[in-house]
Protein backbone atom coordinates (compact mmCIF):
# COMPACT_ATOMS: atom_id res chain seq x y z
CA UNK A 1 0.00 0.00 0.00
CA UNK A 2 2.82 2.44 0.87
CA UNK A 3 4.67 1.65 -2.33
CA UNK A 4 1.48 2.12 -4.30
CA UNK A 5 0.77 5.49 -2.71
CA UNK A 6 4.34 6.63 -3.36
CA UNK A 7 3.99 5.57 -6.98
CA UNK A 8 0.72 7.49 -7.29
CA UNK A 9 2.30 10.54 -5.66
CA UNK A 10 5.25 10.60 -8.05
CA UNK A 11 3.25 9.92 -11.20
CA UNK A 12 1.91 13.09 -12.81
CA UNK A 13 -1.35 13.33 -14.73
CA UNK A 14 -0.49 11.54 -17.95
CA UNK A 15 -3.62 12.50 -19.86
CA UNK A 16 -2.48 14.42 -22.94
CA UNK A 17 -4.31 17.37 -24.42
CA UNK A 18 -5.83 16.01 -27.56
CA UNK A 19 -3.95 16.75 -30.75
CA UNK A 20 -5.98 17.61 -33.82
CA UNK A 21 -6.92 14.35 -35.50
CA UNK A 22 -4.27 13.17 -37.97
CA UNK A 23 -6.53 13.21 -40.93
CA UNK A 24 -9.88 14.91 -40.70
CA UNK A 25 -10.85 13.68 -44.15
CA UNK A 26 -11.46 10.28 -42.57
CA UNK A 27 -14.53 11.67 -40.80
CA UNK A 28 -17.72 11.98 -42.79
CA UNK A 29 -20.77 13.50 -41.20
CA UNK A 30 -23.85 11.98 -42.73
CA UNK A 31 -26.92 13.93 -43.78
CA UNK A 32 -28.94 13.07 -40.66
CA UNK A 33 -28.18 15.75 -38.10
CA UNK A 34 -28.64 15.52 -34.37
CA UNK A 35 -31.09 18.16 -33.23
CA UNK A 36 -29.76 21.12 -31.31
CA UNK A 37 -31.41 20.24 -28.01
CA UNK A 38 -29.85 16.78 -27.90
CA UNK A 39 -26.51 18.27 -28.88
CA UNK A 40 -26.66 20.63 -25.96
CA UNK A 41 -27.57 17.81 -23.56
CA UNK A 42 -24.93 15.42 -24.88
CA UNK A 43 -22.35 18.17 -24.94
CA UNK A 44 -21.83 17.74 -21.20
CA UNK A 45 -22.62 14.07 -20.77
CA UNK A 46 -22.46 11.28 -23.31
CA UNK A 47 -22.80 7.60 -22.51
CA UNK A 48 -21.48 5.29 -25.17
CA UNK A 49 -22.38 1.71 -25.98
CA UNK A 50 -19.92 -0.19 -28.13
CA UNK A 51 -21.41 -2.68 -30.58
CA UNK A 52 -19.14 -5.12 -32.37
CA UNK A 53 -21.15 -6.11 -35.44
CA UNK A 54 -18.47 -8.44 -36.78
CA UNK A 55 -15.19 -6.59 -36.46
CA UNK A 56 -11.71 -8.16 -36.33
CA UNK A 57 -11.24 -6.43 -32.94
CA UNK A 58 -8.63 -4.04 -34.33
CA UNK A 59 -11.05 -1.14 -33.83
CA UNK A 60 -11.91 -2.44 -30.34
CA UNK A 61 -8.26 -2.16 -29.32
CA UNK A 62 -8.26 1.50 -30.37
CA UNK A 63 -11.62 2.13 -28.69
CA UNK A 64 -10.33 0.44 -25.53
CA UNK A 65 -7.39 2.84 -25.61
CA UNK A 66 -9.83 5.74 -25.17
CA UNK A 67 -10.32 4.57 -21.58
CA UNK A 68 -6.65 4.60 -20.64
CA UNK A 69 -5.07 7.48 -18.71
CA UNK A 70 -3.40 8.84 -21.85
CA UNK A 71 -6.57 9.51 -23.83
CA UNK A 72 -8.87 9.66 -20.76
CA UNK A 73 -12.30 9.78 -22.37
CA UNK A 74 -13.92 10.58 -19.03
CA UNK A 75 -12.62 14.16 -18.98
CA UNK A 76 -14.97 15.00 -21.86
CA UNK A 77 -17.95 13.80 -19.81
CA UNK A 78 -18.16 10.57 -21.78
CA UNK A 79 -17.99 7.01 -20.64
CA UNK A 80 -18.82 3.53 -21.79
CA UNK A 81 -21.90 1.83 -20.40
CA UNK A 82 -22.95 -1.79 -20.15
CA UNK A 83 -26.45 -1.56 -21.59
CA UNK A 84 -27.96 0.09 -24.67
CA UNK A 85 -30.74 1.34 -22.37
CA UNK A 86 -28.16 3.56 -20.62
CA UNK A 87 -26.58 4.77 -23.86
CA UNK A 88 -26.83 7.97 -25.90
CA UNK A 89 -24.38 6.95 -28.57
CA UNK A 90 -23.77 3.66 -30.33
CA UNK A 91 -20.21 3.06 -31.50
CA UNK A 92 -20.54 0.37 -34.15
CA UNK A 93 -17.54 -1.45 -35.59
CA UNK A 94 -17.03 -4.04 -38.30
CA UNK A 95 -18.92 -5.11 -41.38
CA UNK A 96 -22.37 -6.19 -40.23
CA UNK A 97 -22.41 -9.97 -40.32
CA UNK A 98 -25.57 -12.00 -40.80
CA UNK A 99 -25.62 -13.09 -37.16
CA UNK A 100 -25.18 -9.54 -35.87
CA UNK A 101 -27.60 -7.69 -38.19
CA UNK A 102 -30.62 -8.44 -36.01
CA UNK A 103 -28.88 -7.80 -32.65
CA UNK A 104 -27.60 -4.48 -34.04
CA UNK A 105 -31.09 -3.45 -35.09
CA UNK A 106 -32.47 -4.48 -31.71
CA UNK A 107 -29.71 -2.64 -29.88
CA UNK A 108 -30.62 0.48 -31.85
CA UNK A 109 -34.29 0.04 -30.91
CA UNK A 110 -33.40 -0.52 -27.23
CA UNK A 111 -31.51 2.77 -27.06
CA UNK A 112 -33.72 5.59 -25.78
CA UNK A 113 -34.16 8.69 -27.99
CA UNK A 114 -32.41 10.99 -28.69
CA UNK A 115 -29.44 8.93 -29.83
CA UNK A 116 -26.52 9.10 -32.24
CA UNK A 117 -24.72 6.36 -34.16
CA UNK A 118 -21.02 6.54 -35.02
CA UNK A 119 -19.70 3.89 -37.41
CA UNK A 120 -16.01 3.22 -36.66
CA UNK A 121 -13.52 1.84 -39.14
CA UNK A 122 -13.30 1.07 -42.84
CA UNK A 123 -15.34 -2.11 -42.39
CA UNK A 124 -18.20 -0.20 -40.80
CA UNK A 125 -18.03 2.34 -43.66
CA UNK A 126 -18.02 0.02 -46.66
CA UNK A 127 -17.24 -3.50 -45.38
CA UNK A 128 -13.49 -2.97 -46.09
CA UNK A 129 -11.65 -6.13 -47.07
CA UNK A 130 -14.68 -8.21 -46.14
CA UNK A 131 -16.90 -6.62 -48.82
CA UNK A 132 -18.82 -9.25 -50.74
CA UNK A 133 -18.10 -12.00 -48.20
CA UNK A 134 -20.86 -14.58 -47.83
CA UNK A 135 -21.28 -13.86 -44.12
CA UNK A 136 -21.51 -10.09 -44.55
CA UNK A 137 -24.82 -8.23 -44.89
CA UNK A 138 -23.37 -4.80 -45.60
CA UNK A 139 -22.03 -1.63 -44.00
CA UNK A 140 -23.53 -0.30 -40.77
CA UNK A 141 -25.62 2.27 -42.66
CA UNK A 142 -27.47 -0.60 -44.35
CA UNK A 143 -28.94 -1.65 -40.99
CA UNK A 144 -29.28 1.47 -38.81
CA UNK A 145 -29.19 5.23 -39.53
CA UNK A 146 -25.62 6.49 -39.13
CA UNK A 147 -24.67 10.04 -38.06
CA UNK A 148 -20.91 10.01 -38.51
CA UNK A 149 -18.51 7.58 -40.16
CA UNK A 150 -14.90 7.38 -38.97
CA UNK A 151 -12.67 5.76 -41.56
CA UNK A 152 -9.33 4.04 -40.99
CA UNK A 153 -8.11 0.49 -40.47
CA UNK A 154 -8.09 0.88 -37.56
CA UNK A 155 -8.73 4.58 -36.86
CA UNK A 156 -6.62 6.13 -34.10
CA UNK A 157 -8.27 6.86 -30.74
CA UNK A 158 -7.95 10.58 -31.52
CA UNK A 159 -9.83 10.09 -34.76
CA UNK A 160 -12.60 8.11 -33.03
CA UNK A 161 -12.99 10.82 -30.40
CA UNK A 162 -12.99 13.49 -33.12
CA UNK A 163 -15.73 11.50 -34.87
CA UNK A 164 -17.89 11.39 -31.74
CA UNK A 165 -17.36 15.10 -31.23
CA UNK A 166 -18.20 15.75 -34.88
CA UNK A 167 -21.54 14.07 -34.30
CA UNK A 168 -22.14 16.53 -31.48
CA UNK A 169 -20.73 19.44 -33.48
CA UNK A 170 -18.12 20.03 -30.79
CA UNK A 171 -14.92 20.11 -32.80
CA UNK A 172 -13.52 23.08 -30.87
CA UNK A 173 -14.08 21.40 -27.50
CA UNK A 174 -10.49 20.57 -26.61
CA UNK A 175 -9.37 24.16 -26.61
CA UNK A 176 -12.32 25.12 -24.45
CA UNK A 177 -11.71 22.40 -21.89
CA UNK A 178 -7.98 22.92 -21.51
CA UNK A 179 -7.25 26.39 -22.88
CA UNK A 180 -3.73 26.48 -21.44
CA UNK A 181 -2.61 23.22 -23.02
CA UNK A 182 -1.16 23.68 -26.46
CA UNK A 183 -1.72 20.90 -28.97
CA UNK A 184 1.06 18.30 -28.96
CA UNK A 185 3.00 17.71 -32.12
CA UNK B 1 -41.53 25.01 14.77
CA UNK B 2 -39.79 27.15 12.17
CA UNK B 3 -36.36 25.95 13.30
CA UNK B 4 -37.53 22.33 13.13
CA UNK B 5 -38.76 22.76 9.58
CA UNK B 6 -35.58 24.63 8.69
CA UNK B 7 -33.34 21.83 10.01
CA UNK B 8 -35.26 19.12 8.16
CA UNK B 9 -35.18 21.21 4.98
CA UNK B 10 -31.42 21.65 5.28
CA UNK B 11 -31.00 17.90 5.79
CA UNK B 12 -33.11 17.16 2.71
CA UNK B 13 -31.14 19.67 0.64
CA UNK B 14 -27.78 18.29 1.82
CA UNK B 15 -28.74 14.72 0.97
CA UNK B 16 -30.70 15.45 -2.21
CA UNK B 17 -28.40 17.99 -3.78
CA UNK B 18 -25.13 16.82 -2.23
CA UNK B 19 -25.39 13.21 -3.41
CA UNK B 20 -24.32 13.84 -7.04
CA UNK B 21 -21.47 16.03 -5.80
CA UNK B 22 -20.25 13.22 -3.53
CA UNK B 23 -20.32 10.72 -6.40
CA UNK B 24 -18.48 13.22 -8.59
CA UNK B 25 -15.88 13.79 -5.89
CA UNK B 26 -15.15 10.07 -5.48
CA UNK B 27 -14.81 9.68 -9.27
CA UNK B 28 -12.61 12.75 -9.57
CA UNK B 29 -10.23 11.63 -6.81
CA UNK B 30 -10.06 8.14 -8.31
CA UNK B 31 -9.26 9.59 -11.74
CA UNK B 32 -6.49 11.72 -10.27
CA UNK B 33 -5.03 8.72 -8.40
CA UNK B 34 -5.00 6.82 -11.69
CA UNK B 35 -3.04 9.60 -13.38
CA UNK B 36 -6.06 10.76 -15.34
CA UNK B 37 -7.67 14.15 -15.47
CA UNK B 38 -11.19 12.78 -15.11
CA UNK B 39 -14.49 14.59 -15.35
CA UNK B 40 -15.24 17.53 -13.08
CA UNK B 41 -16.93 16.96 -9.73
CA UNK B 42 -20.14 18.41 -11.19
CA UNK B 43 -20.33 15.77 -13.94
CA UNK B 44 -23.03 13.64 -12.19
CA UNK B 45 -25.39 16.66 -12.27
CA UNK B 46 -25.01 16.83 -16.06
CA UNK B 47 -25.56 13.06 -16.29
CA UNK B 48 -28.74 13.19 -14.21
CA UNK B 49 -30.06 16.19 -16.10
CA UNK B 50 -29.48 14.45 -19.41
CA UNK B 51 -31.17 11.24 -18.25
CA UNK B 52 -34.17 13.25 -17.09
CA UNK B 53 -34.57 14.72 -20.59
CA UNK B 54 -34.30 11.37 -22.35
CA UNK B 55 -36.99 8.97 -23.40
CA UNK B 56 -37.59 5.99 -21.10
CA UNK B 57 -37.59 2.64 -22.89
CA UNK B 58 -39.55 0.10 -20.87
CA UNK B 59 -39.74 -3.56 -21.78
CA UNK B 60 -43.24 -4.83 -22.63
CA UNK B 61 -42.85 -7.78 -20.28
CA UNK B 62 -42.41 -5.69 -17.13
CA UNK B 63 -45.08 -5.11 -14.49
CA UNK B 64 -45.83 -2.13 -12.26
CA UNK B 65 -42.95 -3.11 -9.96
CA UNK B 66 -40.44 -2.03 -12.60
CA UNK B 67 -41.93 1.48 -12.86
CA UNK B 68 -42.67 1.81 -9.14
CA UNK B 69 -39.23 0.84 -7.80
CA UNK B 70 -37.28 3.99 -8.81
CA UNK B 71 -39.83 6.20 -7.04
CA UNK B 72 -39.76 3.95 -3.98
CA UNK B 73 -35.96 4.11 -3.85
CA UNK B 74 -35.92 7.90 -3.95
CA UNK B 75 -38.75 8.08 -1.41
CA UNK B 76 -36.99 5.79 1.09
CA UNK B 77 -33.75 7.73 0.73
CA UNK B 78 -35.43 11.10 1.24
CA UNK B 79 -37.30 9.70 4.24
CA UNK B 80 -34.01 8.40 5.66
CA UNK B 81 -32.55 11.87 5.17
CA UNK B 82 -35.22 13.17 7.55
CA UNK B 83 -34.48 10.56 10.22
CA UNK B 84 -30.70 10.52 10.49
CA UNK B 85 -28.93 13.00 12.79
CA UNK B 86 -26.93 14.80 10.10
CA UNK B 87 -26.57 18.15 11.85
CA UNK B 88 -27.99 18.04 15.37
CA UNK B 89 -28.72 15.51 18.07
CA UNK B 90 -32.25 16.85 18.13
CA UNK B 91 -33.39 15.81 14.69
CA UNK B 92 -37.03 16.97 14.66
CA UNK B 93 -38.37 13.81 13.02
CA UNK B 94 -35.88 11.55 14.81
CA UNK B 95 -38.68 10.19 16.97
CA UNK B 96 -40.19 8.51 13.89
CA UNK B 97 -37.58 5.85 13.75
CA UNK B 98 -34.45 4.49 15.31
CA UNK B 99 -31.50 2.87 13.59
CA UNK B 100 -33.39 -0.40 13.10
CA UNK B 101 -36.14 1.39 11.16
CA UNK B 102 -33.46 3.11 9.08
CA UNK B 103 -31.73 -0.14 8.15
CA UNK B 104 -34.99 -1.72 7.11
CA UNK B 105 -35.88 1.31 5.02
CA UNK B 106 -32.67 0.68 3.11
CA UNK B 107 -33.51 -2.99 2.89
CA UNK B 108 -36.99 -2.21 1.54
CA UNK B 109 -35.34 -0.41 -1.38
CA UNK B 110 -32.90 -3.28 -1.89
CA UNK B 111 -35.78 -5.77 -1.89
CA UNK B 112 -37.77 -3.87 -4.50
CA UNK B 113 -34.69 -3.28 -6.64
CA UNK B 114 -34.04 -7.04 -6.62
CA UNK B 115 -37.66 -7.64 -7.69
CA UNK B 116 -37.31 -5.03 -10.44
CA UNK B 117 -34.12 -6.74 -11.62
CA UNK B 118 -36.10 -9.95 -12.04
CA UNK B 119 -39.09 -8.19 -13.59
CA UNK B 120 -37.84 -7.72 -17.13
CA UNK B 121 -36.81 -11.37 -17.27
CA UNK B 122 -33.30 -10.73 -18.61
CA UNK B 123 -30.55 -13.12 -17.58
CA UNK B 124 -28.27 -10.45 -16.11
CA UNK B 125 -31.06 -8.85 -14.09
CA UNK B 126 -31.86 -12.13 -12.34
CA UNK B 127 -28.18 -12.78 -11.72
CA UNK B 128 -27.74 -9.32 -10.20
CA UNK B 129 -30.81 -9.78 -8.00
CA UNK B 130 -29.64 -13.13 -6.64
CA UNK B 131 -26.21 -11.68 -5.86
CA UNK B 132 -27.63 -8.58 -4.24
CA UNK B 133 -29.85 -10.72 -2.01
CA UNK B 134 -26.89 -12.92 -1.07
CA UNK B 135 -24.81 -9.87 -0.13
CA UNK B 136 -27.73 -8.27 1.73
CA UNK B 137 -28.37 -11.47 3.68
CA UNK B 138 -24.70 -11.65 4.68
CA UNK B 139 -24.45 -7.96 5.53
CA UNK B 140 -27.62 -7.65 7.54
CA UNK B 141 -26.57 -9.59 10.68
CA UNK B 142 -23.42 -7.48 10.79
CA UNK B 143 -25.40 -4.26 10.62
CA UNK B 144 -27.68 -5.35 13.44
CA UNK B 145 -24.86 -6.62 15.67
CA UNK B 146 -22.72 -3.52 15.06
CA UNK B 147 -25.72 -1.36 15.95
CA UNK B 148 -26.35 -3.37 19.10
CA UNK B 149 -22.72 -2.89 20.09
CA UNK B 150 -23.30 0.86 20.13
CA UNK B 151 -26.84 0.71 21.45
CA UNK B 152 -25.77 -1.47 24.41
CA UNK B 153 -23.22 1.10 25.50
CA UNK B 154 -25.71 3.94 25.28
CA UNK B 155 -28.67 1.90 26.44
CA UNK B 156 -30.77 3.19 23.57
CA UNK B 157 -31.27 2.46 19.86
CA UNK B 158 -32.20 6.06 19.02
CA UNK B 159 -29.66 7.51 16.60
CA UNK B 160 -29.83 10.95 18.21
CA UNK B 161 -29.04 9.48 21.61
CA UNK B 162 -26.06 7.46 20.34
CA UNK B 163 -24.58 10.51 18.61
CA UNK B 164 -25.24 12.71 21.66
CA UNK B 165 -23.48 10.29 24.01
CA UNK B 166 -20.51 10.11 21.64
CA UNK B 167 -20.32 13.89 21.35
CA UNK B 168 -20.47 14.48 25.11
CA UNK B 169 -18.35 11.54 26.27
CA UNK B 170 -15.24 11.58 24.11
CA UNK B 171 -13.64 8.61 25.91
CA UNK B 172 -16.44 6.47 24.52
CA UNK B 173 -14.93 6.93 21.06
CA UNK B 174 -11.76 5.14 22.13
CA UNK B 175 -13.33 2.02 23.60
CA UNK B 176 -12.46 -1.17 21.70
CA UNK B 177 -16.13 -1.88 21.09
CA UNK B 178 -16.51 1.43 19.30
CA UNK B 179 -13.47 0.92 17.06
CA UNK B 180 -14.46 -2.66 16.22
CA UNK B 181 -18.01 -1.58 15.45
CA UNK B 182 -16.64 1.15 13.18
CA UNK B 183 -14.61 -1.37 11.14
CA UNK B 184 -17.57 -3.74 10.90
CA UNK B 185 -19.94 -0.95 9.90
CA UNK B 186 -17.47 0.42 7.33
CA UNK B 187 -17.15 -2.93 5.56
CA UNK B 188 -20.92 -3.33 5.56
CA UNK B 189 -21.35 0.21 4.23
CA UNK B 190 -19.07 -0.69 1.31
CA UNK B 191 -21.17 -3.79 0.63
CA UNK B 192 -24.51 -1.99 0.94
CA UNK B 193 -23.54 0.90 -1.33
CA UNK B 194 -21.92 -1.34 -3.95
CA UNK B 195 -18.31 -0.15 -3.67
CA UNK B 196 -15.08 -2.07 -4.10
CA UNK B 197 -14.04 -4.70 -3.04
CA UNK B 198 -17.64 -6.01 -3.01
CA UNK B 199 -18.95 -4.50 -6.24
CA UNK B 200 -17.25 -2.31 -8.83
CA UNK B 201 -19.37 0.78 -9.55
CA UNK B 202 -17.37 1.51 -12.74
CA UNK B 203 -17.53 -1.93 -14.31
CA UNK B 204 -18.79 -2.70 -17.82
CA UNK B 205 -18.57 -6.47 -17.43
CA UNK B 206 -22.02 -7.90 -16.83
CA UNK B 207 -20.58 -11.09 -15.37
CA UNK B 208 -18.98 -9.27 -12.43
CA UNK B 209 -21.82 -6.87 -11.69
CA UNK B 210 -24.07 -6.83 -8.66
CA UNK B 211 -25.91 -3.52 -8.33
CA UNK B 212 -25.39 -2.49 -11.95
CA UNK B 213 -26.77 -5.79 -13.28
CA UNK B 214 -30.14 -5.12 -11.66
CA UNK B 215 -30.52 -1.71 -13.30
CA UNK B 216 -29.37 -2.69 -16.81
CA UNK B 217 -32.96 -2.50 -18.06
CA UNK B 218 -33.61 1.02 -16.78
CA UNK B 219 -33.37 4.11 -18.96
CA UNK B 220 -34.29 7.77 -19.02
CA UNK B 221 -35.91 9.26 -15.93
CA UNK B 222 -36.16 5.87 -14.16
CA UNK B 223 -32.39 5.43 -14.42
CA UNK B 224 -31.93 9.00 -13.24
CA UNK B 225 -33.99 8.28 -10.11
CA UNK B 226 -32.07 5.08 -9.40
CA UNK B 227 -28.66 6.72 -9.80
CA UNK B 228 -29.75 9.65 -7.67
CA UNK B 229 -31.01 7.26 -4.97
CA UNK B 230 -27.75 5.30 -5.09
CA UNK B 231 -25.82 8.54 -4.56
CA UNK B 232 -28.07 9.48 -1.65
CA UNK B 233 -27.56 6.05 -0.08
CA UNK B 234 -23.80 6.50 -0.24
CA UNK B 235 -24.09 9.96 1.29
CA UNK B 236 -26.37 8.78 4.11
CA UNK B 237 -24.08 5.85 4.92
CA UNK B 238 -21.00 8.08 4.99
CA UNK B 239 -22.83 10.67 7.09
CA UNK B 240 -23.95 7.94 9.50
CA UNK B 241 -20.42 6.59 9.74
CA UNK B 242 -18.98 10.03 10.40
CA UNK B 243 -21.62 11.11 12.91
CA UNK B 244 -21.94 7.84 14.83
CA UNK B 245 -18.23 7.22 15.14
CA UNK B 246 -16.72 10.71 14.89
CA UNK B 247 -19.45 12.97 16.28
CA UNK B 248 -17.27 16.09 16.19
CA UNK B 249 -19.04 19.31 15.36
CA UNK B 250 -22.57 17.91 15.63
CA UNK B 251 -24.84 20.58 17.11
CA UNK B 252 -26.03 19.67 20.61
CA UNK B 253 -28.24 22.73 20.78
CA UNK B 254 -30.32 24.11 17.95
CA UNK B 255 -28.81 27.54 17.35
CA UNK B 256 -27.99 28.93 13.89
CA UNK B 257 -24.27 29.13 14.70
CA UNK B 258 -24.09 25.54 15.97
CA UNK B 259 -26.01 24.27 12.93
CA UNK B 260 -23.69 26.19 10.59
CA UNK B 261 -20.65 24.62 12.30
CA UNK B 262 -22.34 21.21 12.04
CA UNK B 263 -22.87 21.73 8.28
CA UNK B 264 -19.19 22.51 7.74
CA UNK B 265 -18.11 19.61 9.96
CA UNK B 266 -20.39 17.21 8.09
CA UNK B 267 -19.04 18.31 4.70
CA UNK B 268 -15.44 17.90 5.91
CA UNK B 269 -16.03 14.49 7.50
CA UNK B 270 -17.99 13.06 4.56
CA UNK B 271 -15.43 14.53 2.14
CA UNK B 272 -12.61 12.85 4.05
CA UNK B 273 -14.44 9.51 4.02
CA UNK B 274 -15.11 9.91 0.28
CA UNK B 275 -11.40 10.47 -0.38
CA UNK B 276 -10.69 7.42 1.78
CA UNK B 277 -13.09 5.32 -0.30
CA UNK B 278 -11.49 6.57 -3.53
CA UNK B 279 -8.04 5.58 -2.21
CA UNK B 280 -9.32 2.19 -1.07
CA UNK B 281 -10.91 1.58 -4.47
CA UNK B 282 -7.63 2.45 -6.18
CA UNK B 283 -5.63 0.12 -3.94
CA UNK B 284 -7.80 -3.02 -3.87
CA UNK B 285 -9.23 -5.20 -6.60
CA UNK B 286 -12.75 -6.55 -6.63
CA UNK B 287 -13.09 -9.74 -4.61
CA UNK B 288 -14.17 -12.86 -6.37
CA UNK B 289 -17.86 -13.41 -5.64
CA UNK B 290 -17.20 -16.60 -3.67
CA UNK B 291 -14.71 -14.77 -1.46
CA UNK B 292 -17.34 -12.24 -0.38
CA UNK B 293 -18.76 -14.42 2.43
CA UNK B 294 -15.27 -14.46 3.96
CA UNK B 295 -15.07 -10.65 3.95
CA UNK B 296 -18.59 -10.19 5.28
CA UNK B 297 -18.29 -12.89 7.92
CA UNK B 298 -15.04 -11.20 8.94
CA UNK B 299 -16.97 -7.99 9.47
CA UNK B 300 -19.60 -10.00 11.36
CA UNK B 301 -16.87 -11.34 13.65
CA UNK B 302 -15.67 -7.77 14.29
CA UNK B 303 -19.20 -6.71 15.17
CA UNK B 304 -19.60 -9.68 17.49
CA UNK B 305 -16.31 -8.84 19.20
CA UNK B 306 -17.58 -5.29 19.64
CA UNK B 307 -20.61 -6.61 21.52
CA UNK B 308 -18.51 -9.04 23.58
CA UNK B 309 -16.07 -6.28 24.49
CA UNK B 310 -18.96 -4.38 26.02
CA UNK B 311 -19.29 -7.13 28.61
CA UNK B 312 -15.60 -6.91 29.52
CA UNK B 313 -14.87 -3.20 29.23
CA UNK B 314 -17.56 -1.52 31.24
Amino acid sequence: MRALLRKIWTTPVVAEPLAPADDDRQIEAMARQVDARAQRLFGRSLHIREVDAGSCNGCELEIGALNNPYYDLERFGMHFVASPRHADCLLVTGPVTRNMADPLKRTYDATPDPKIVVAVGDCARDCGIFAGGYGVVGPVSAIVPVDVVVGGCPPTPQLILAGILAALDRRGTFQRIHPTDGPIA
Amino acid sequence: MITKIAIETIQLLIVGLGAPLLVGLVRRVKARLQGRRGAGVLQPYADLRKLLAKEAVVSETTSWIFRFTPYLLVATMLLSALLVPLLTTRTPLGFLGNIIVLMYLFLLGTFFLALAGLDAGSAFGGMGSSREMAVAALAEPTVMIAIFAMALRVGNTELDEIVRRGATDSLLLLTPGHLLAFLAFFIVALAETGRLPVDNPATHLELTMIHEAMVLEYSGRYLMLIEWAAGMKLLIFLALLSNLFFPWGVALTVTPAAVAVACVALVLKVGALAVGIAMLETAVAKLRLFRLPALLSGSFALALLAVVSFLFVK
